[in-house]
């Protein structure tokens, strides 16, 4: 169909999703997009945030932290490093991450430290949003 | 001749270890089942991401802006062994096979005079080769407490590996693991992660042209790193199911050498057995016809 495109939501420790969606919303880590069919074919990085998926049977969101998404015109592909179904993240699952976030960043040498705060400061709003 | 009475304990104590050996190699099975579930889940995500990552590398890699992941520091002077292995034994030759492909490695680099650092996961594979290469430990990382090897964890091995490499301690790094075939066999496997090499990744990647966000070259750096955490992951959960079918095949093997051990003494037992009722008759016998 001309207008849906295959969507794939992986992360190491397994595939989340895999469906057909008409439309992606990504936070990438210029700012968010939204990815329809017949994109042009893009690679970037993804900040901490939520994955809105579109599909016939309804919307669904995902929690991604560090990742990146590959999209073309007929598909796209988060590969994210720590995900989670959006109706079943609490805020206790991103503790950990934005805790070990918090410490990297005070560790972080001057070339990264913009970076490791940036990372920090989108968790808190990540966290900030699911209240 | 042990008396019967010892024969009898004998194989009451082989029939115990049976048992055991049984429950393990069950226990075996059934947690081999969850690593090999727990490696296919993993695969998507290496598979798309060694394709990007090899894509961005094919189309960066050329430039002198290339990052030192990829790169390599230009020189390949200092060798660090990552070996990986289980925290358990009585798997066979699991342990004892990585193990001594990272000393013939350890071995062949400092014939060529190369210096050799190693850093061991797992505290089966660092008593295996703590008496031979002992003084060129660097680290340690013990899983011990780890029930179920996660992301984080190989997150974690990889960030030691790359601050080492960032404090220019190490020039390459090549990590030692057992690739599971099937329940008999598992191929001991050395794989180098540092400057990353992508072999056969190409392909797909790098025929689509993208537009990148932010630049490539921040996506490459970004990723490179990752892909360090993505291999150790590889390996880890490719190296538990090793473990897993390898301590299946070597427990079956234990219980079915009890079995023929059992049958030997059973058959041993009945024979001395024999041996004492006829020795009593010709007593009886013997007895009788003296009077």
């Amino acid at each position: 169909m001309a207008n849906m495109m295959q969507f794939d939501l992986v992360s190491p420790e397994r595939s989340l999703a895999s469906l057909q969606v008409t439309a992606v919303q990504i936070p990438g880590a210029d700012g968010d997009m939204t990815a329809m069919p017949g994109h042009a074919a893009t690679l970037t990085s993804l900040r901490p945030g939520v994955v809105k998926v579109q599909s016939p049977e309804g919307e669904k969101a995902f929690v991604v932290t560090r990742g990146f998404a590959e999209i073309s015109a007929e598909s796209v592909s988060l590969i994210a490093e720590h995900a989670h179904v959006g109706s079943e993240v609490t805020k206790a699952d991103l503790e950990d991450v934005l805790v070990a976030a918090r410490t990297a960043a005070e560790n972080a040498g001057a070339e990264d430290k913009d970076a490791a705060e940036k990372f920090v400061a989108d968790m808190v709003d990540l966290l900030d949003a699911m209240d | 001749m042990p008396s019967l009475k010892d024969l009898k304990n004998r194989i009451q104590s082989v029939k115990n270890t049976r048992k055991i050996t049984k429950a393990m190699q069950m226990v075996a099975a059934a947690k081999l089942r969850r690593a090999q579930d727990a490696a296919e889940a993993s695969r998507p995500y290496t598979e798309r991401f060694n394709a990007v990552l090899g894509g961005l590398a094919a189309s960066v890699g050329g430039s002198d802006s290339a990052p030192k992941l990829l790169s390599g520091t230009g020189s390949d002077q200092t060798h660090l062994l990552v070996v990986l292995t289980a925290e358990r034994g009585l798997c066979g030759g699991f342990n004892a096979n990585i193990a001594k492909l990272a000393r013939v490695k350890a071995a062949e680099l400092s014939a060529a005079g190369k210096t050799v650092k190693i850093l061991t996961v797992g505290k089966k594979g660092r008593d295996a080769i703590k008496r031979d290469l002992g003084d060129l430990f660097i680290g340690h990382v013990d899983l011990t407490e780890v029930k179920r090897v996660g992301y984080d964890n190989a997150q974690d091995i990889a960030r030691d590996i790359l601050d080492r490499f960032d404090a220019a301690e190490f020039d390459v790094a090549t990590i030692f693991y057992a690739k599971f075939v099937n329940v008999v066999t598992q191929i001991p496997t050395a794989q180098q992660i540092i400057p990353a090499s992508f072999e056969g990744a190409e392909a797909d990647g790098a025929s689509t042209l993208y537009d990148y966000e932010p630049s490539e070259e921040a996506i490459l750096a970004d990723l490179l790193p990752r892909g360090v955490a993505t291999q150790i992951f590889a390996a880890l959960l490719e190296n538990g199911a090793s473990e897993q079918g390898a301590r299946m095949s070597a427990m079956d093997n234990a219980t079915r050498n009890a079995g023929d051990m059992i049958d030997k003494l059973t058959i041993e037992y009945n024979r001395s057995r024999q041996a004492v009722i006829t020795n009593e008759l010709i007593e009886i016998i013997s007895g009788a016809e003296a009077l």
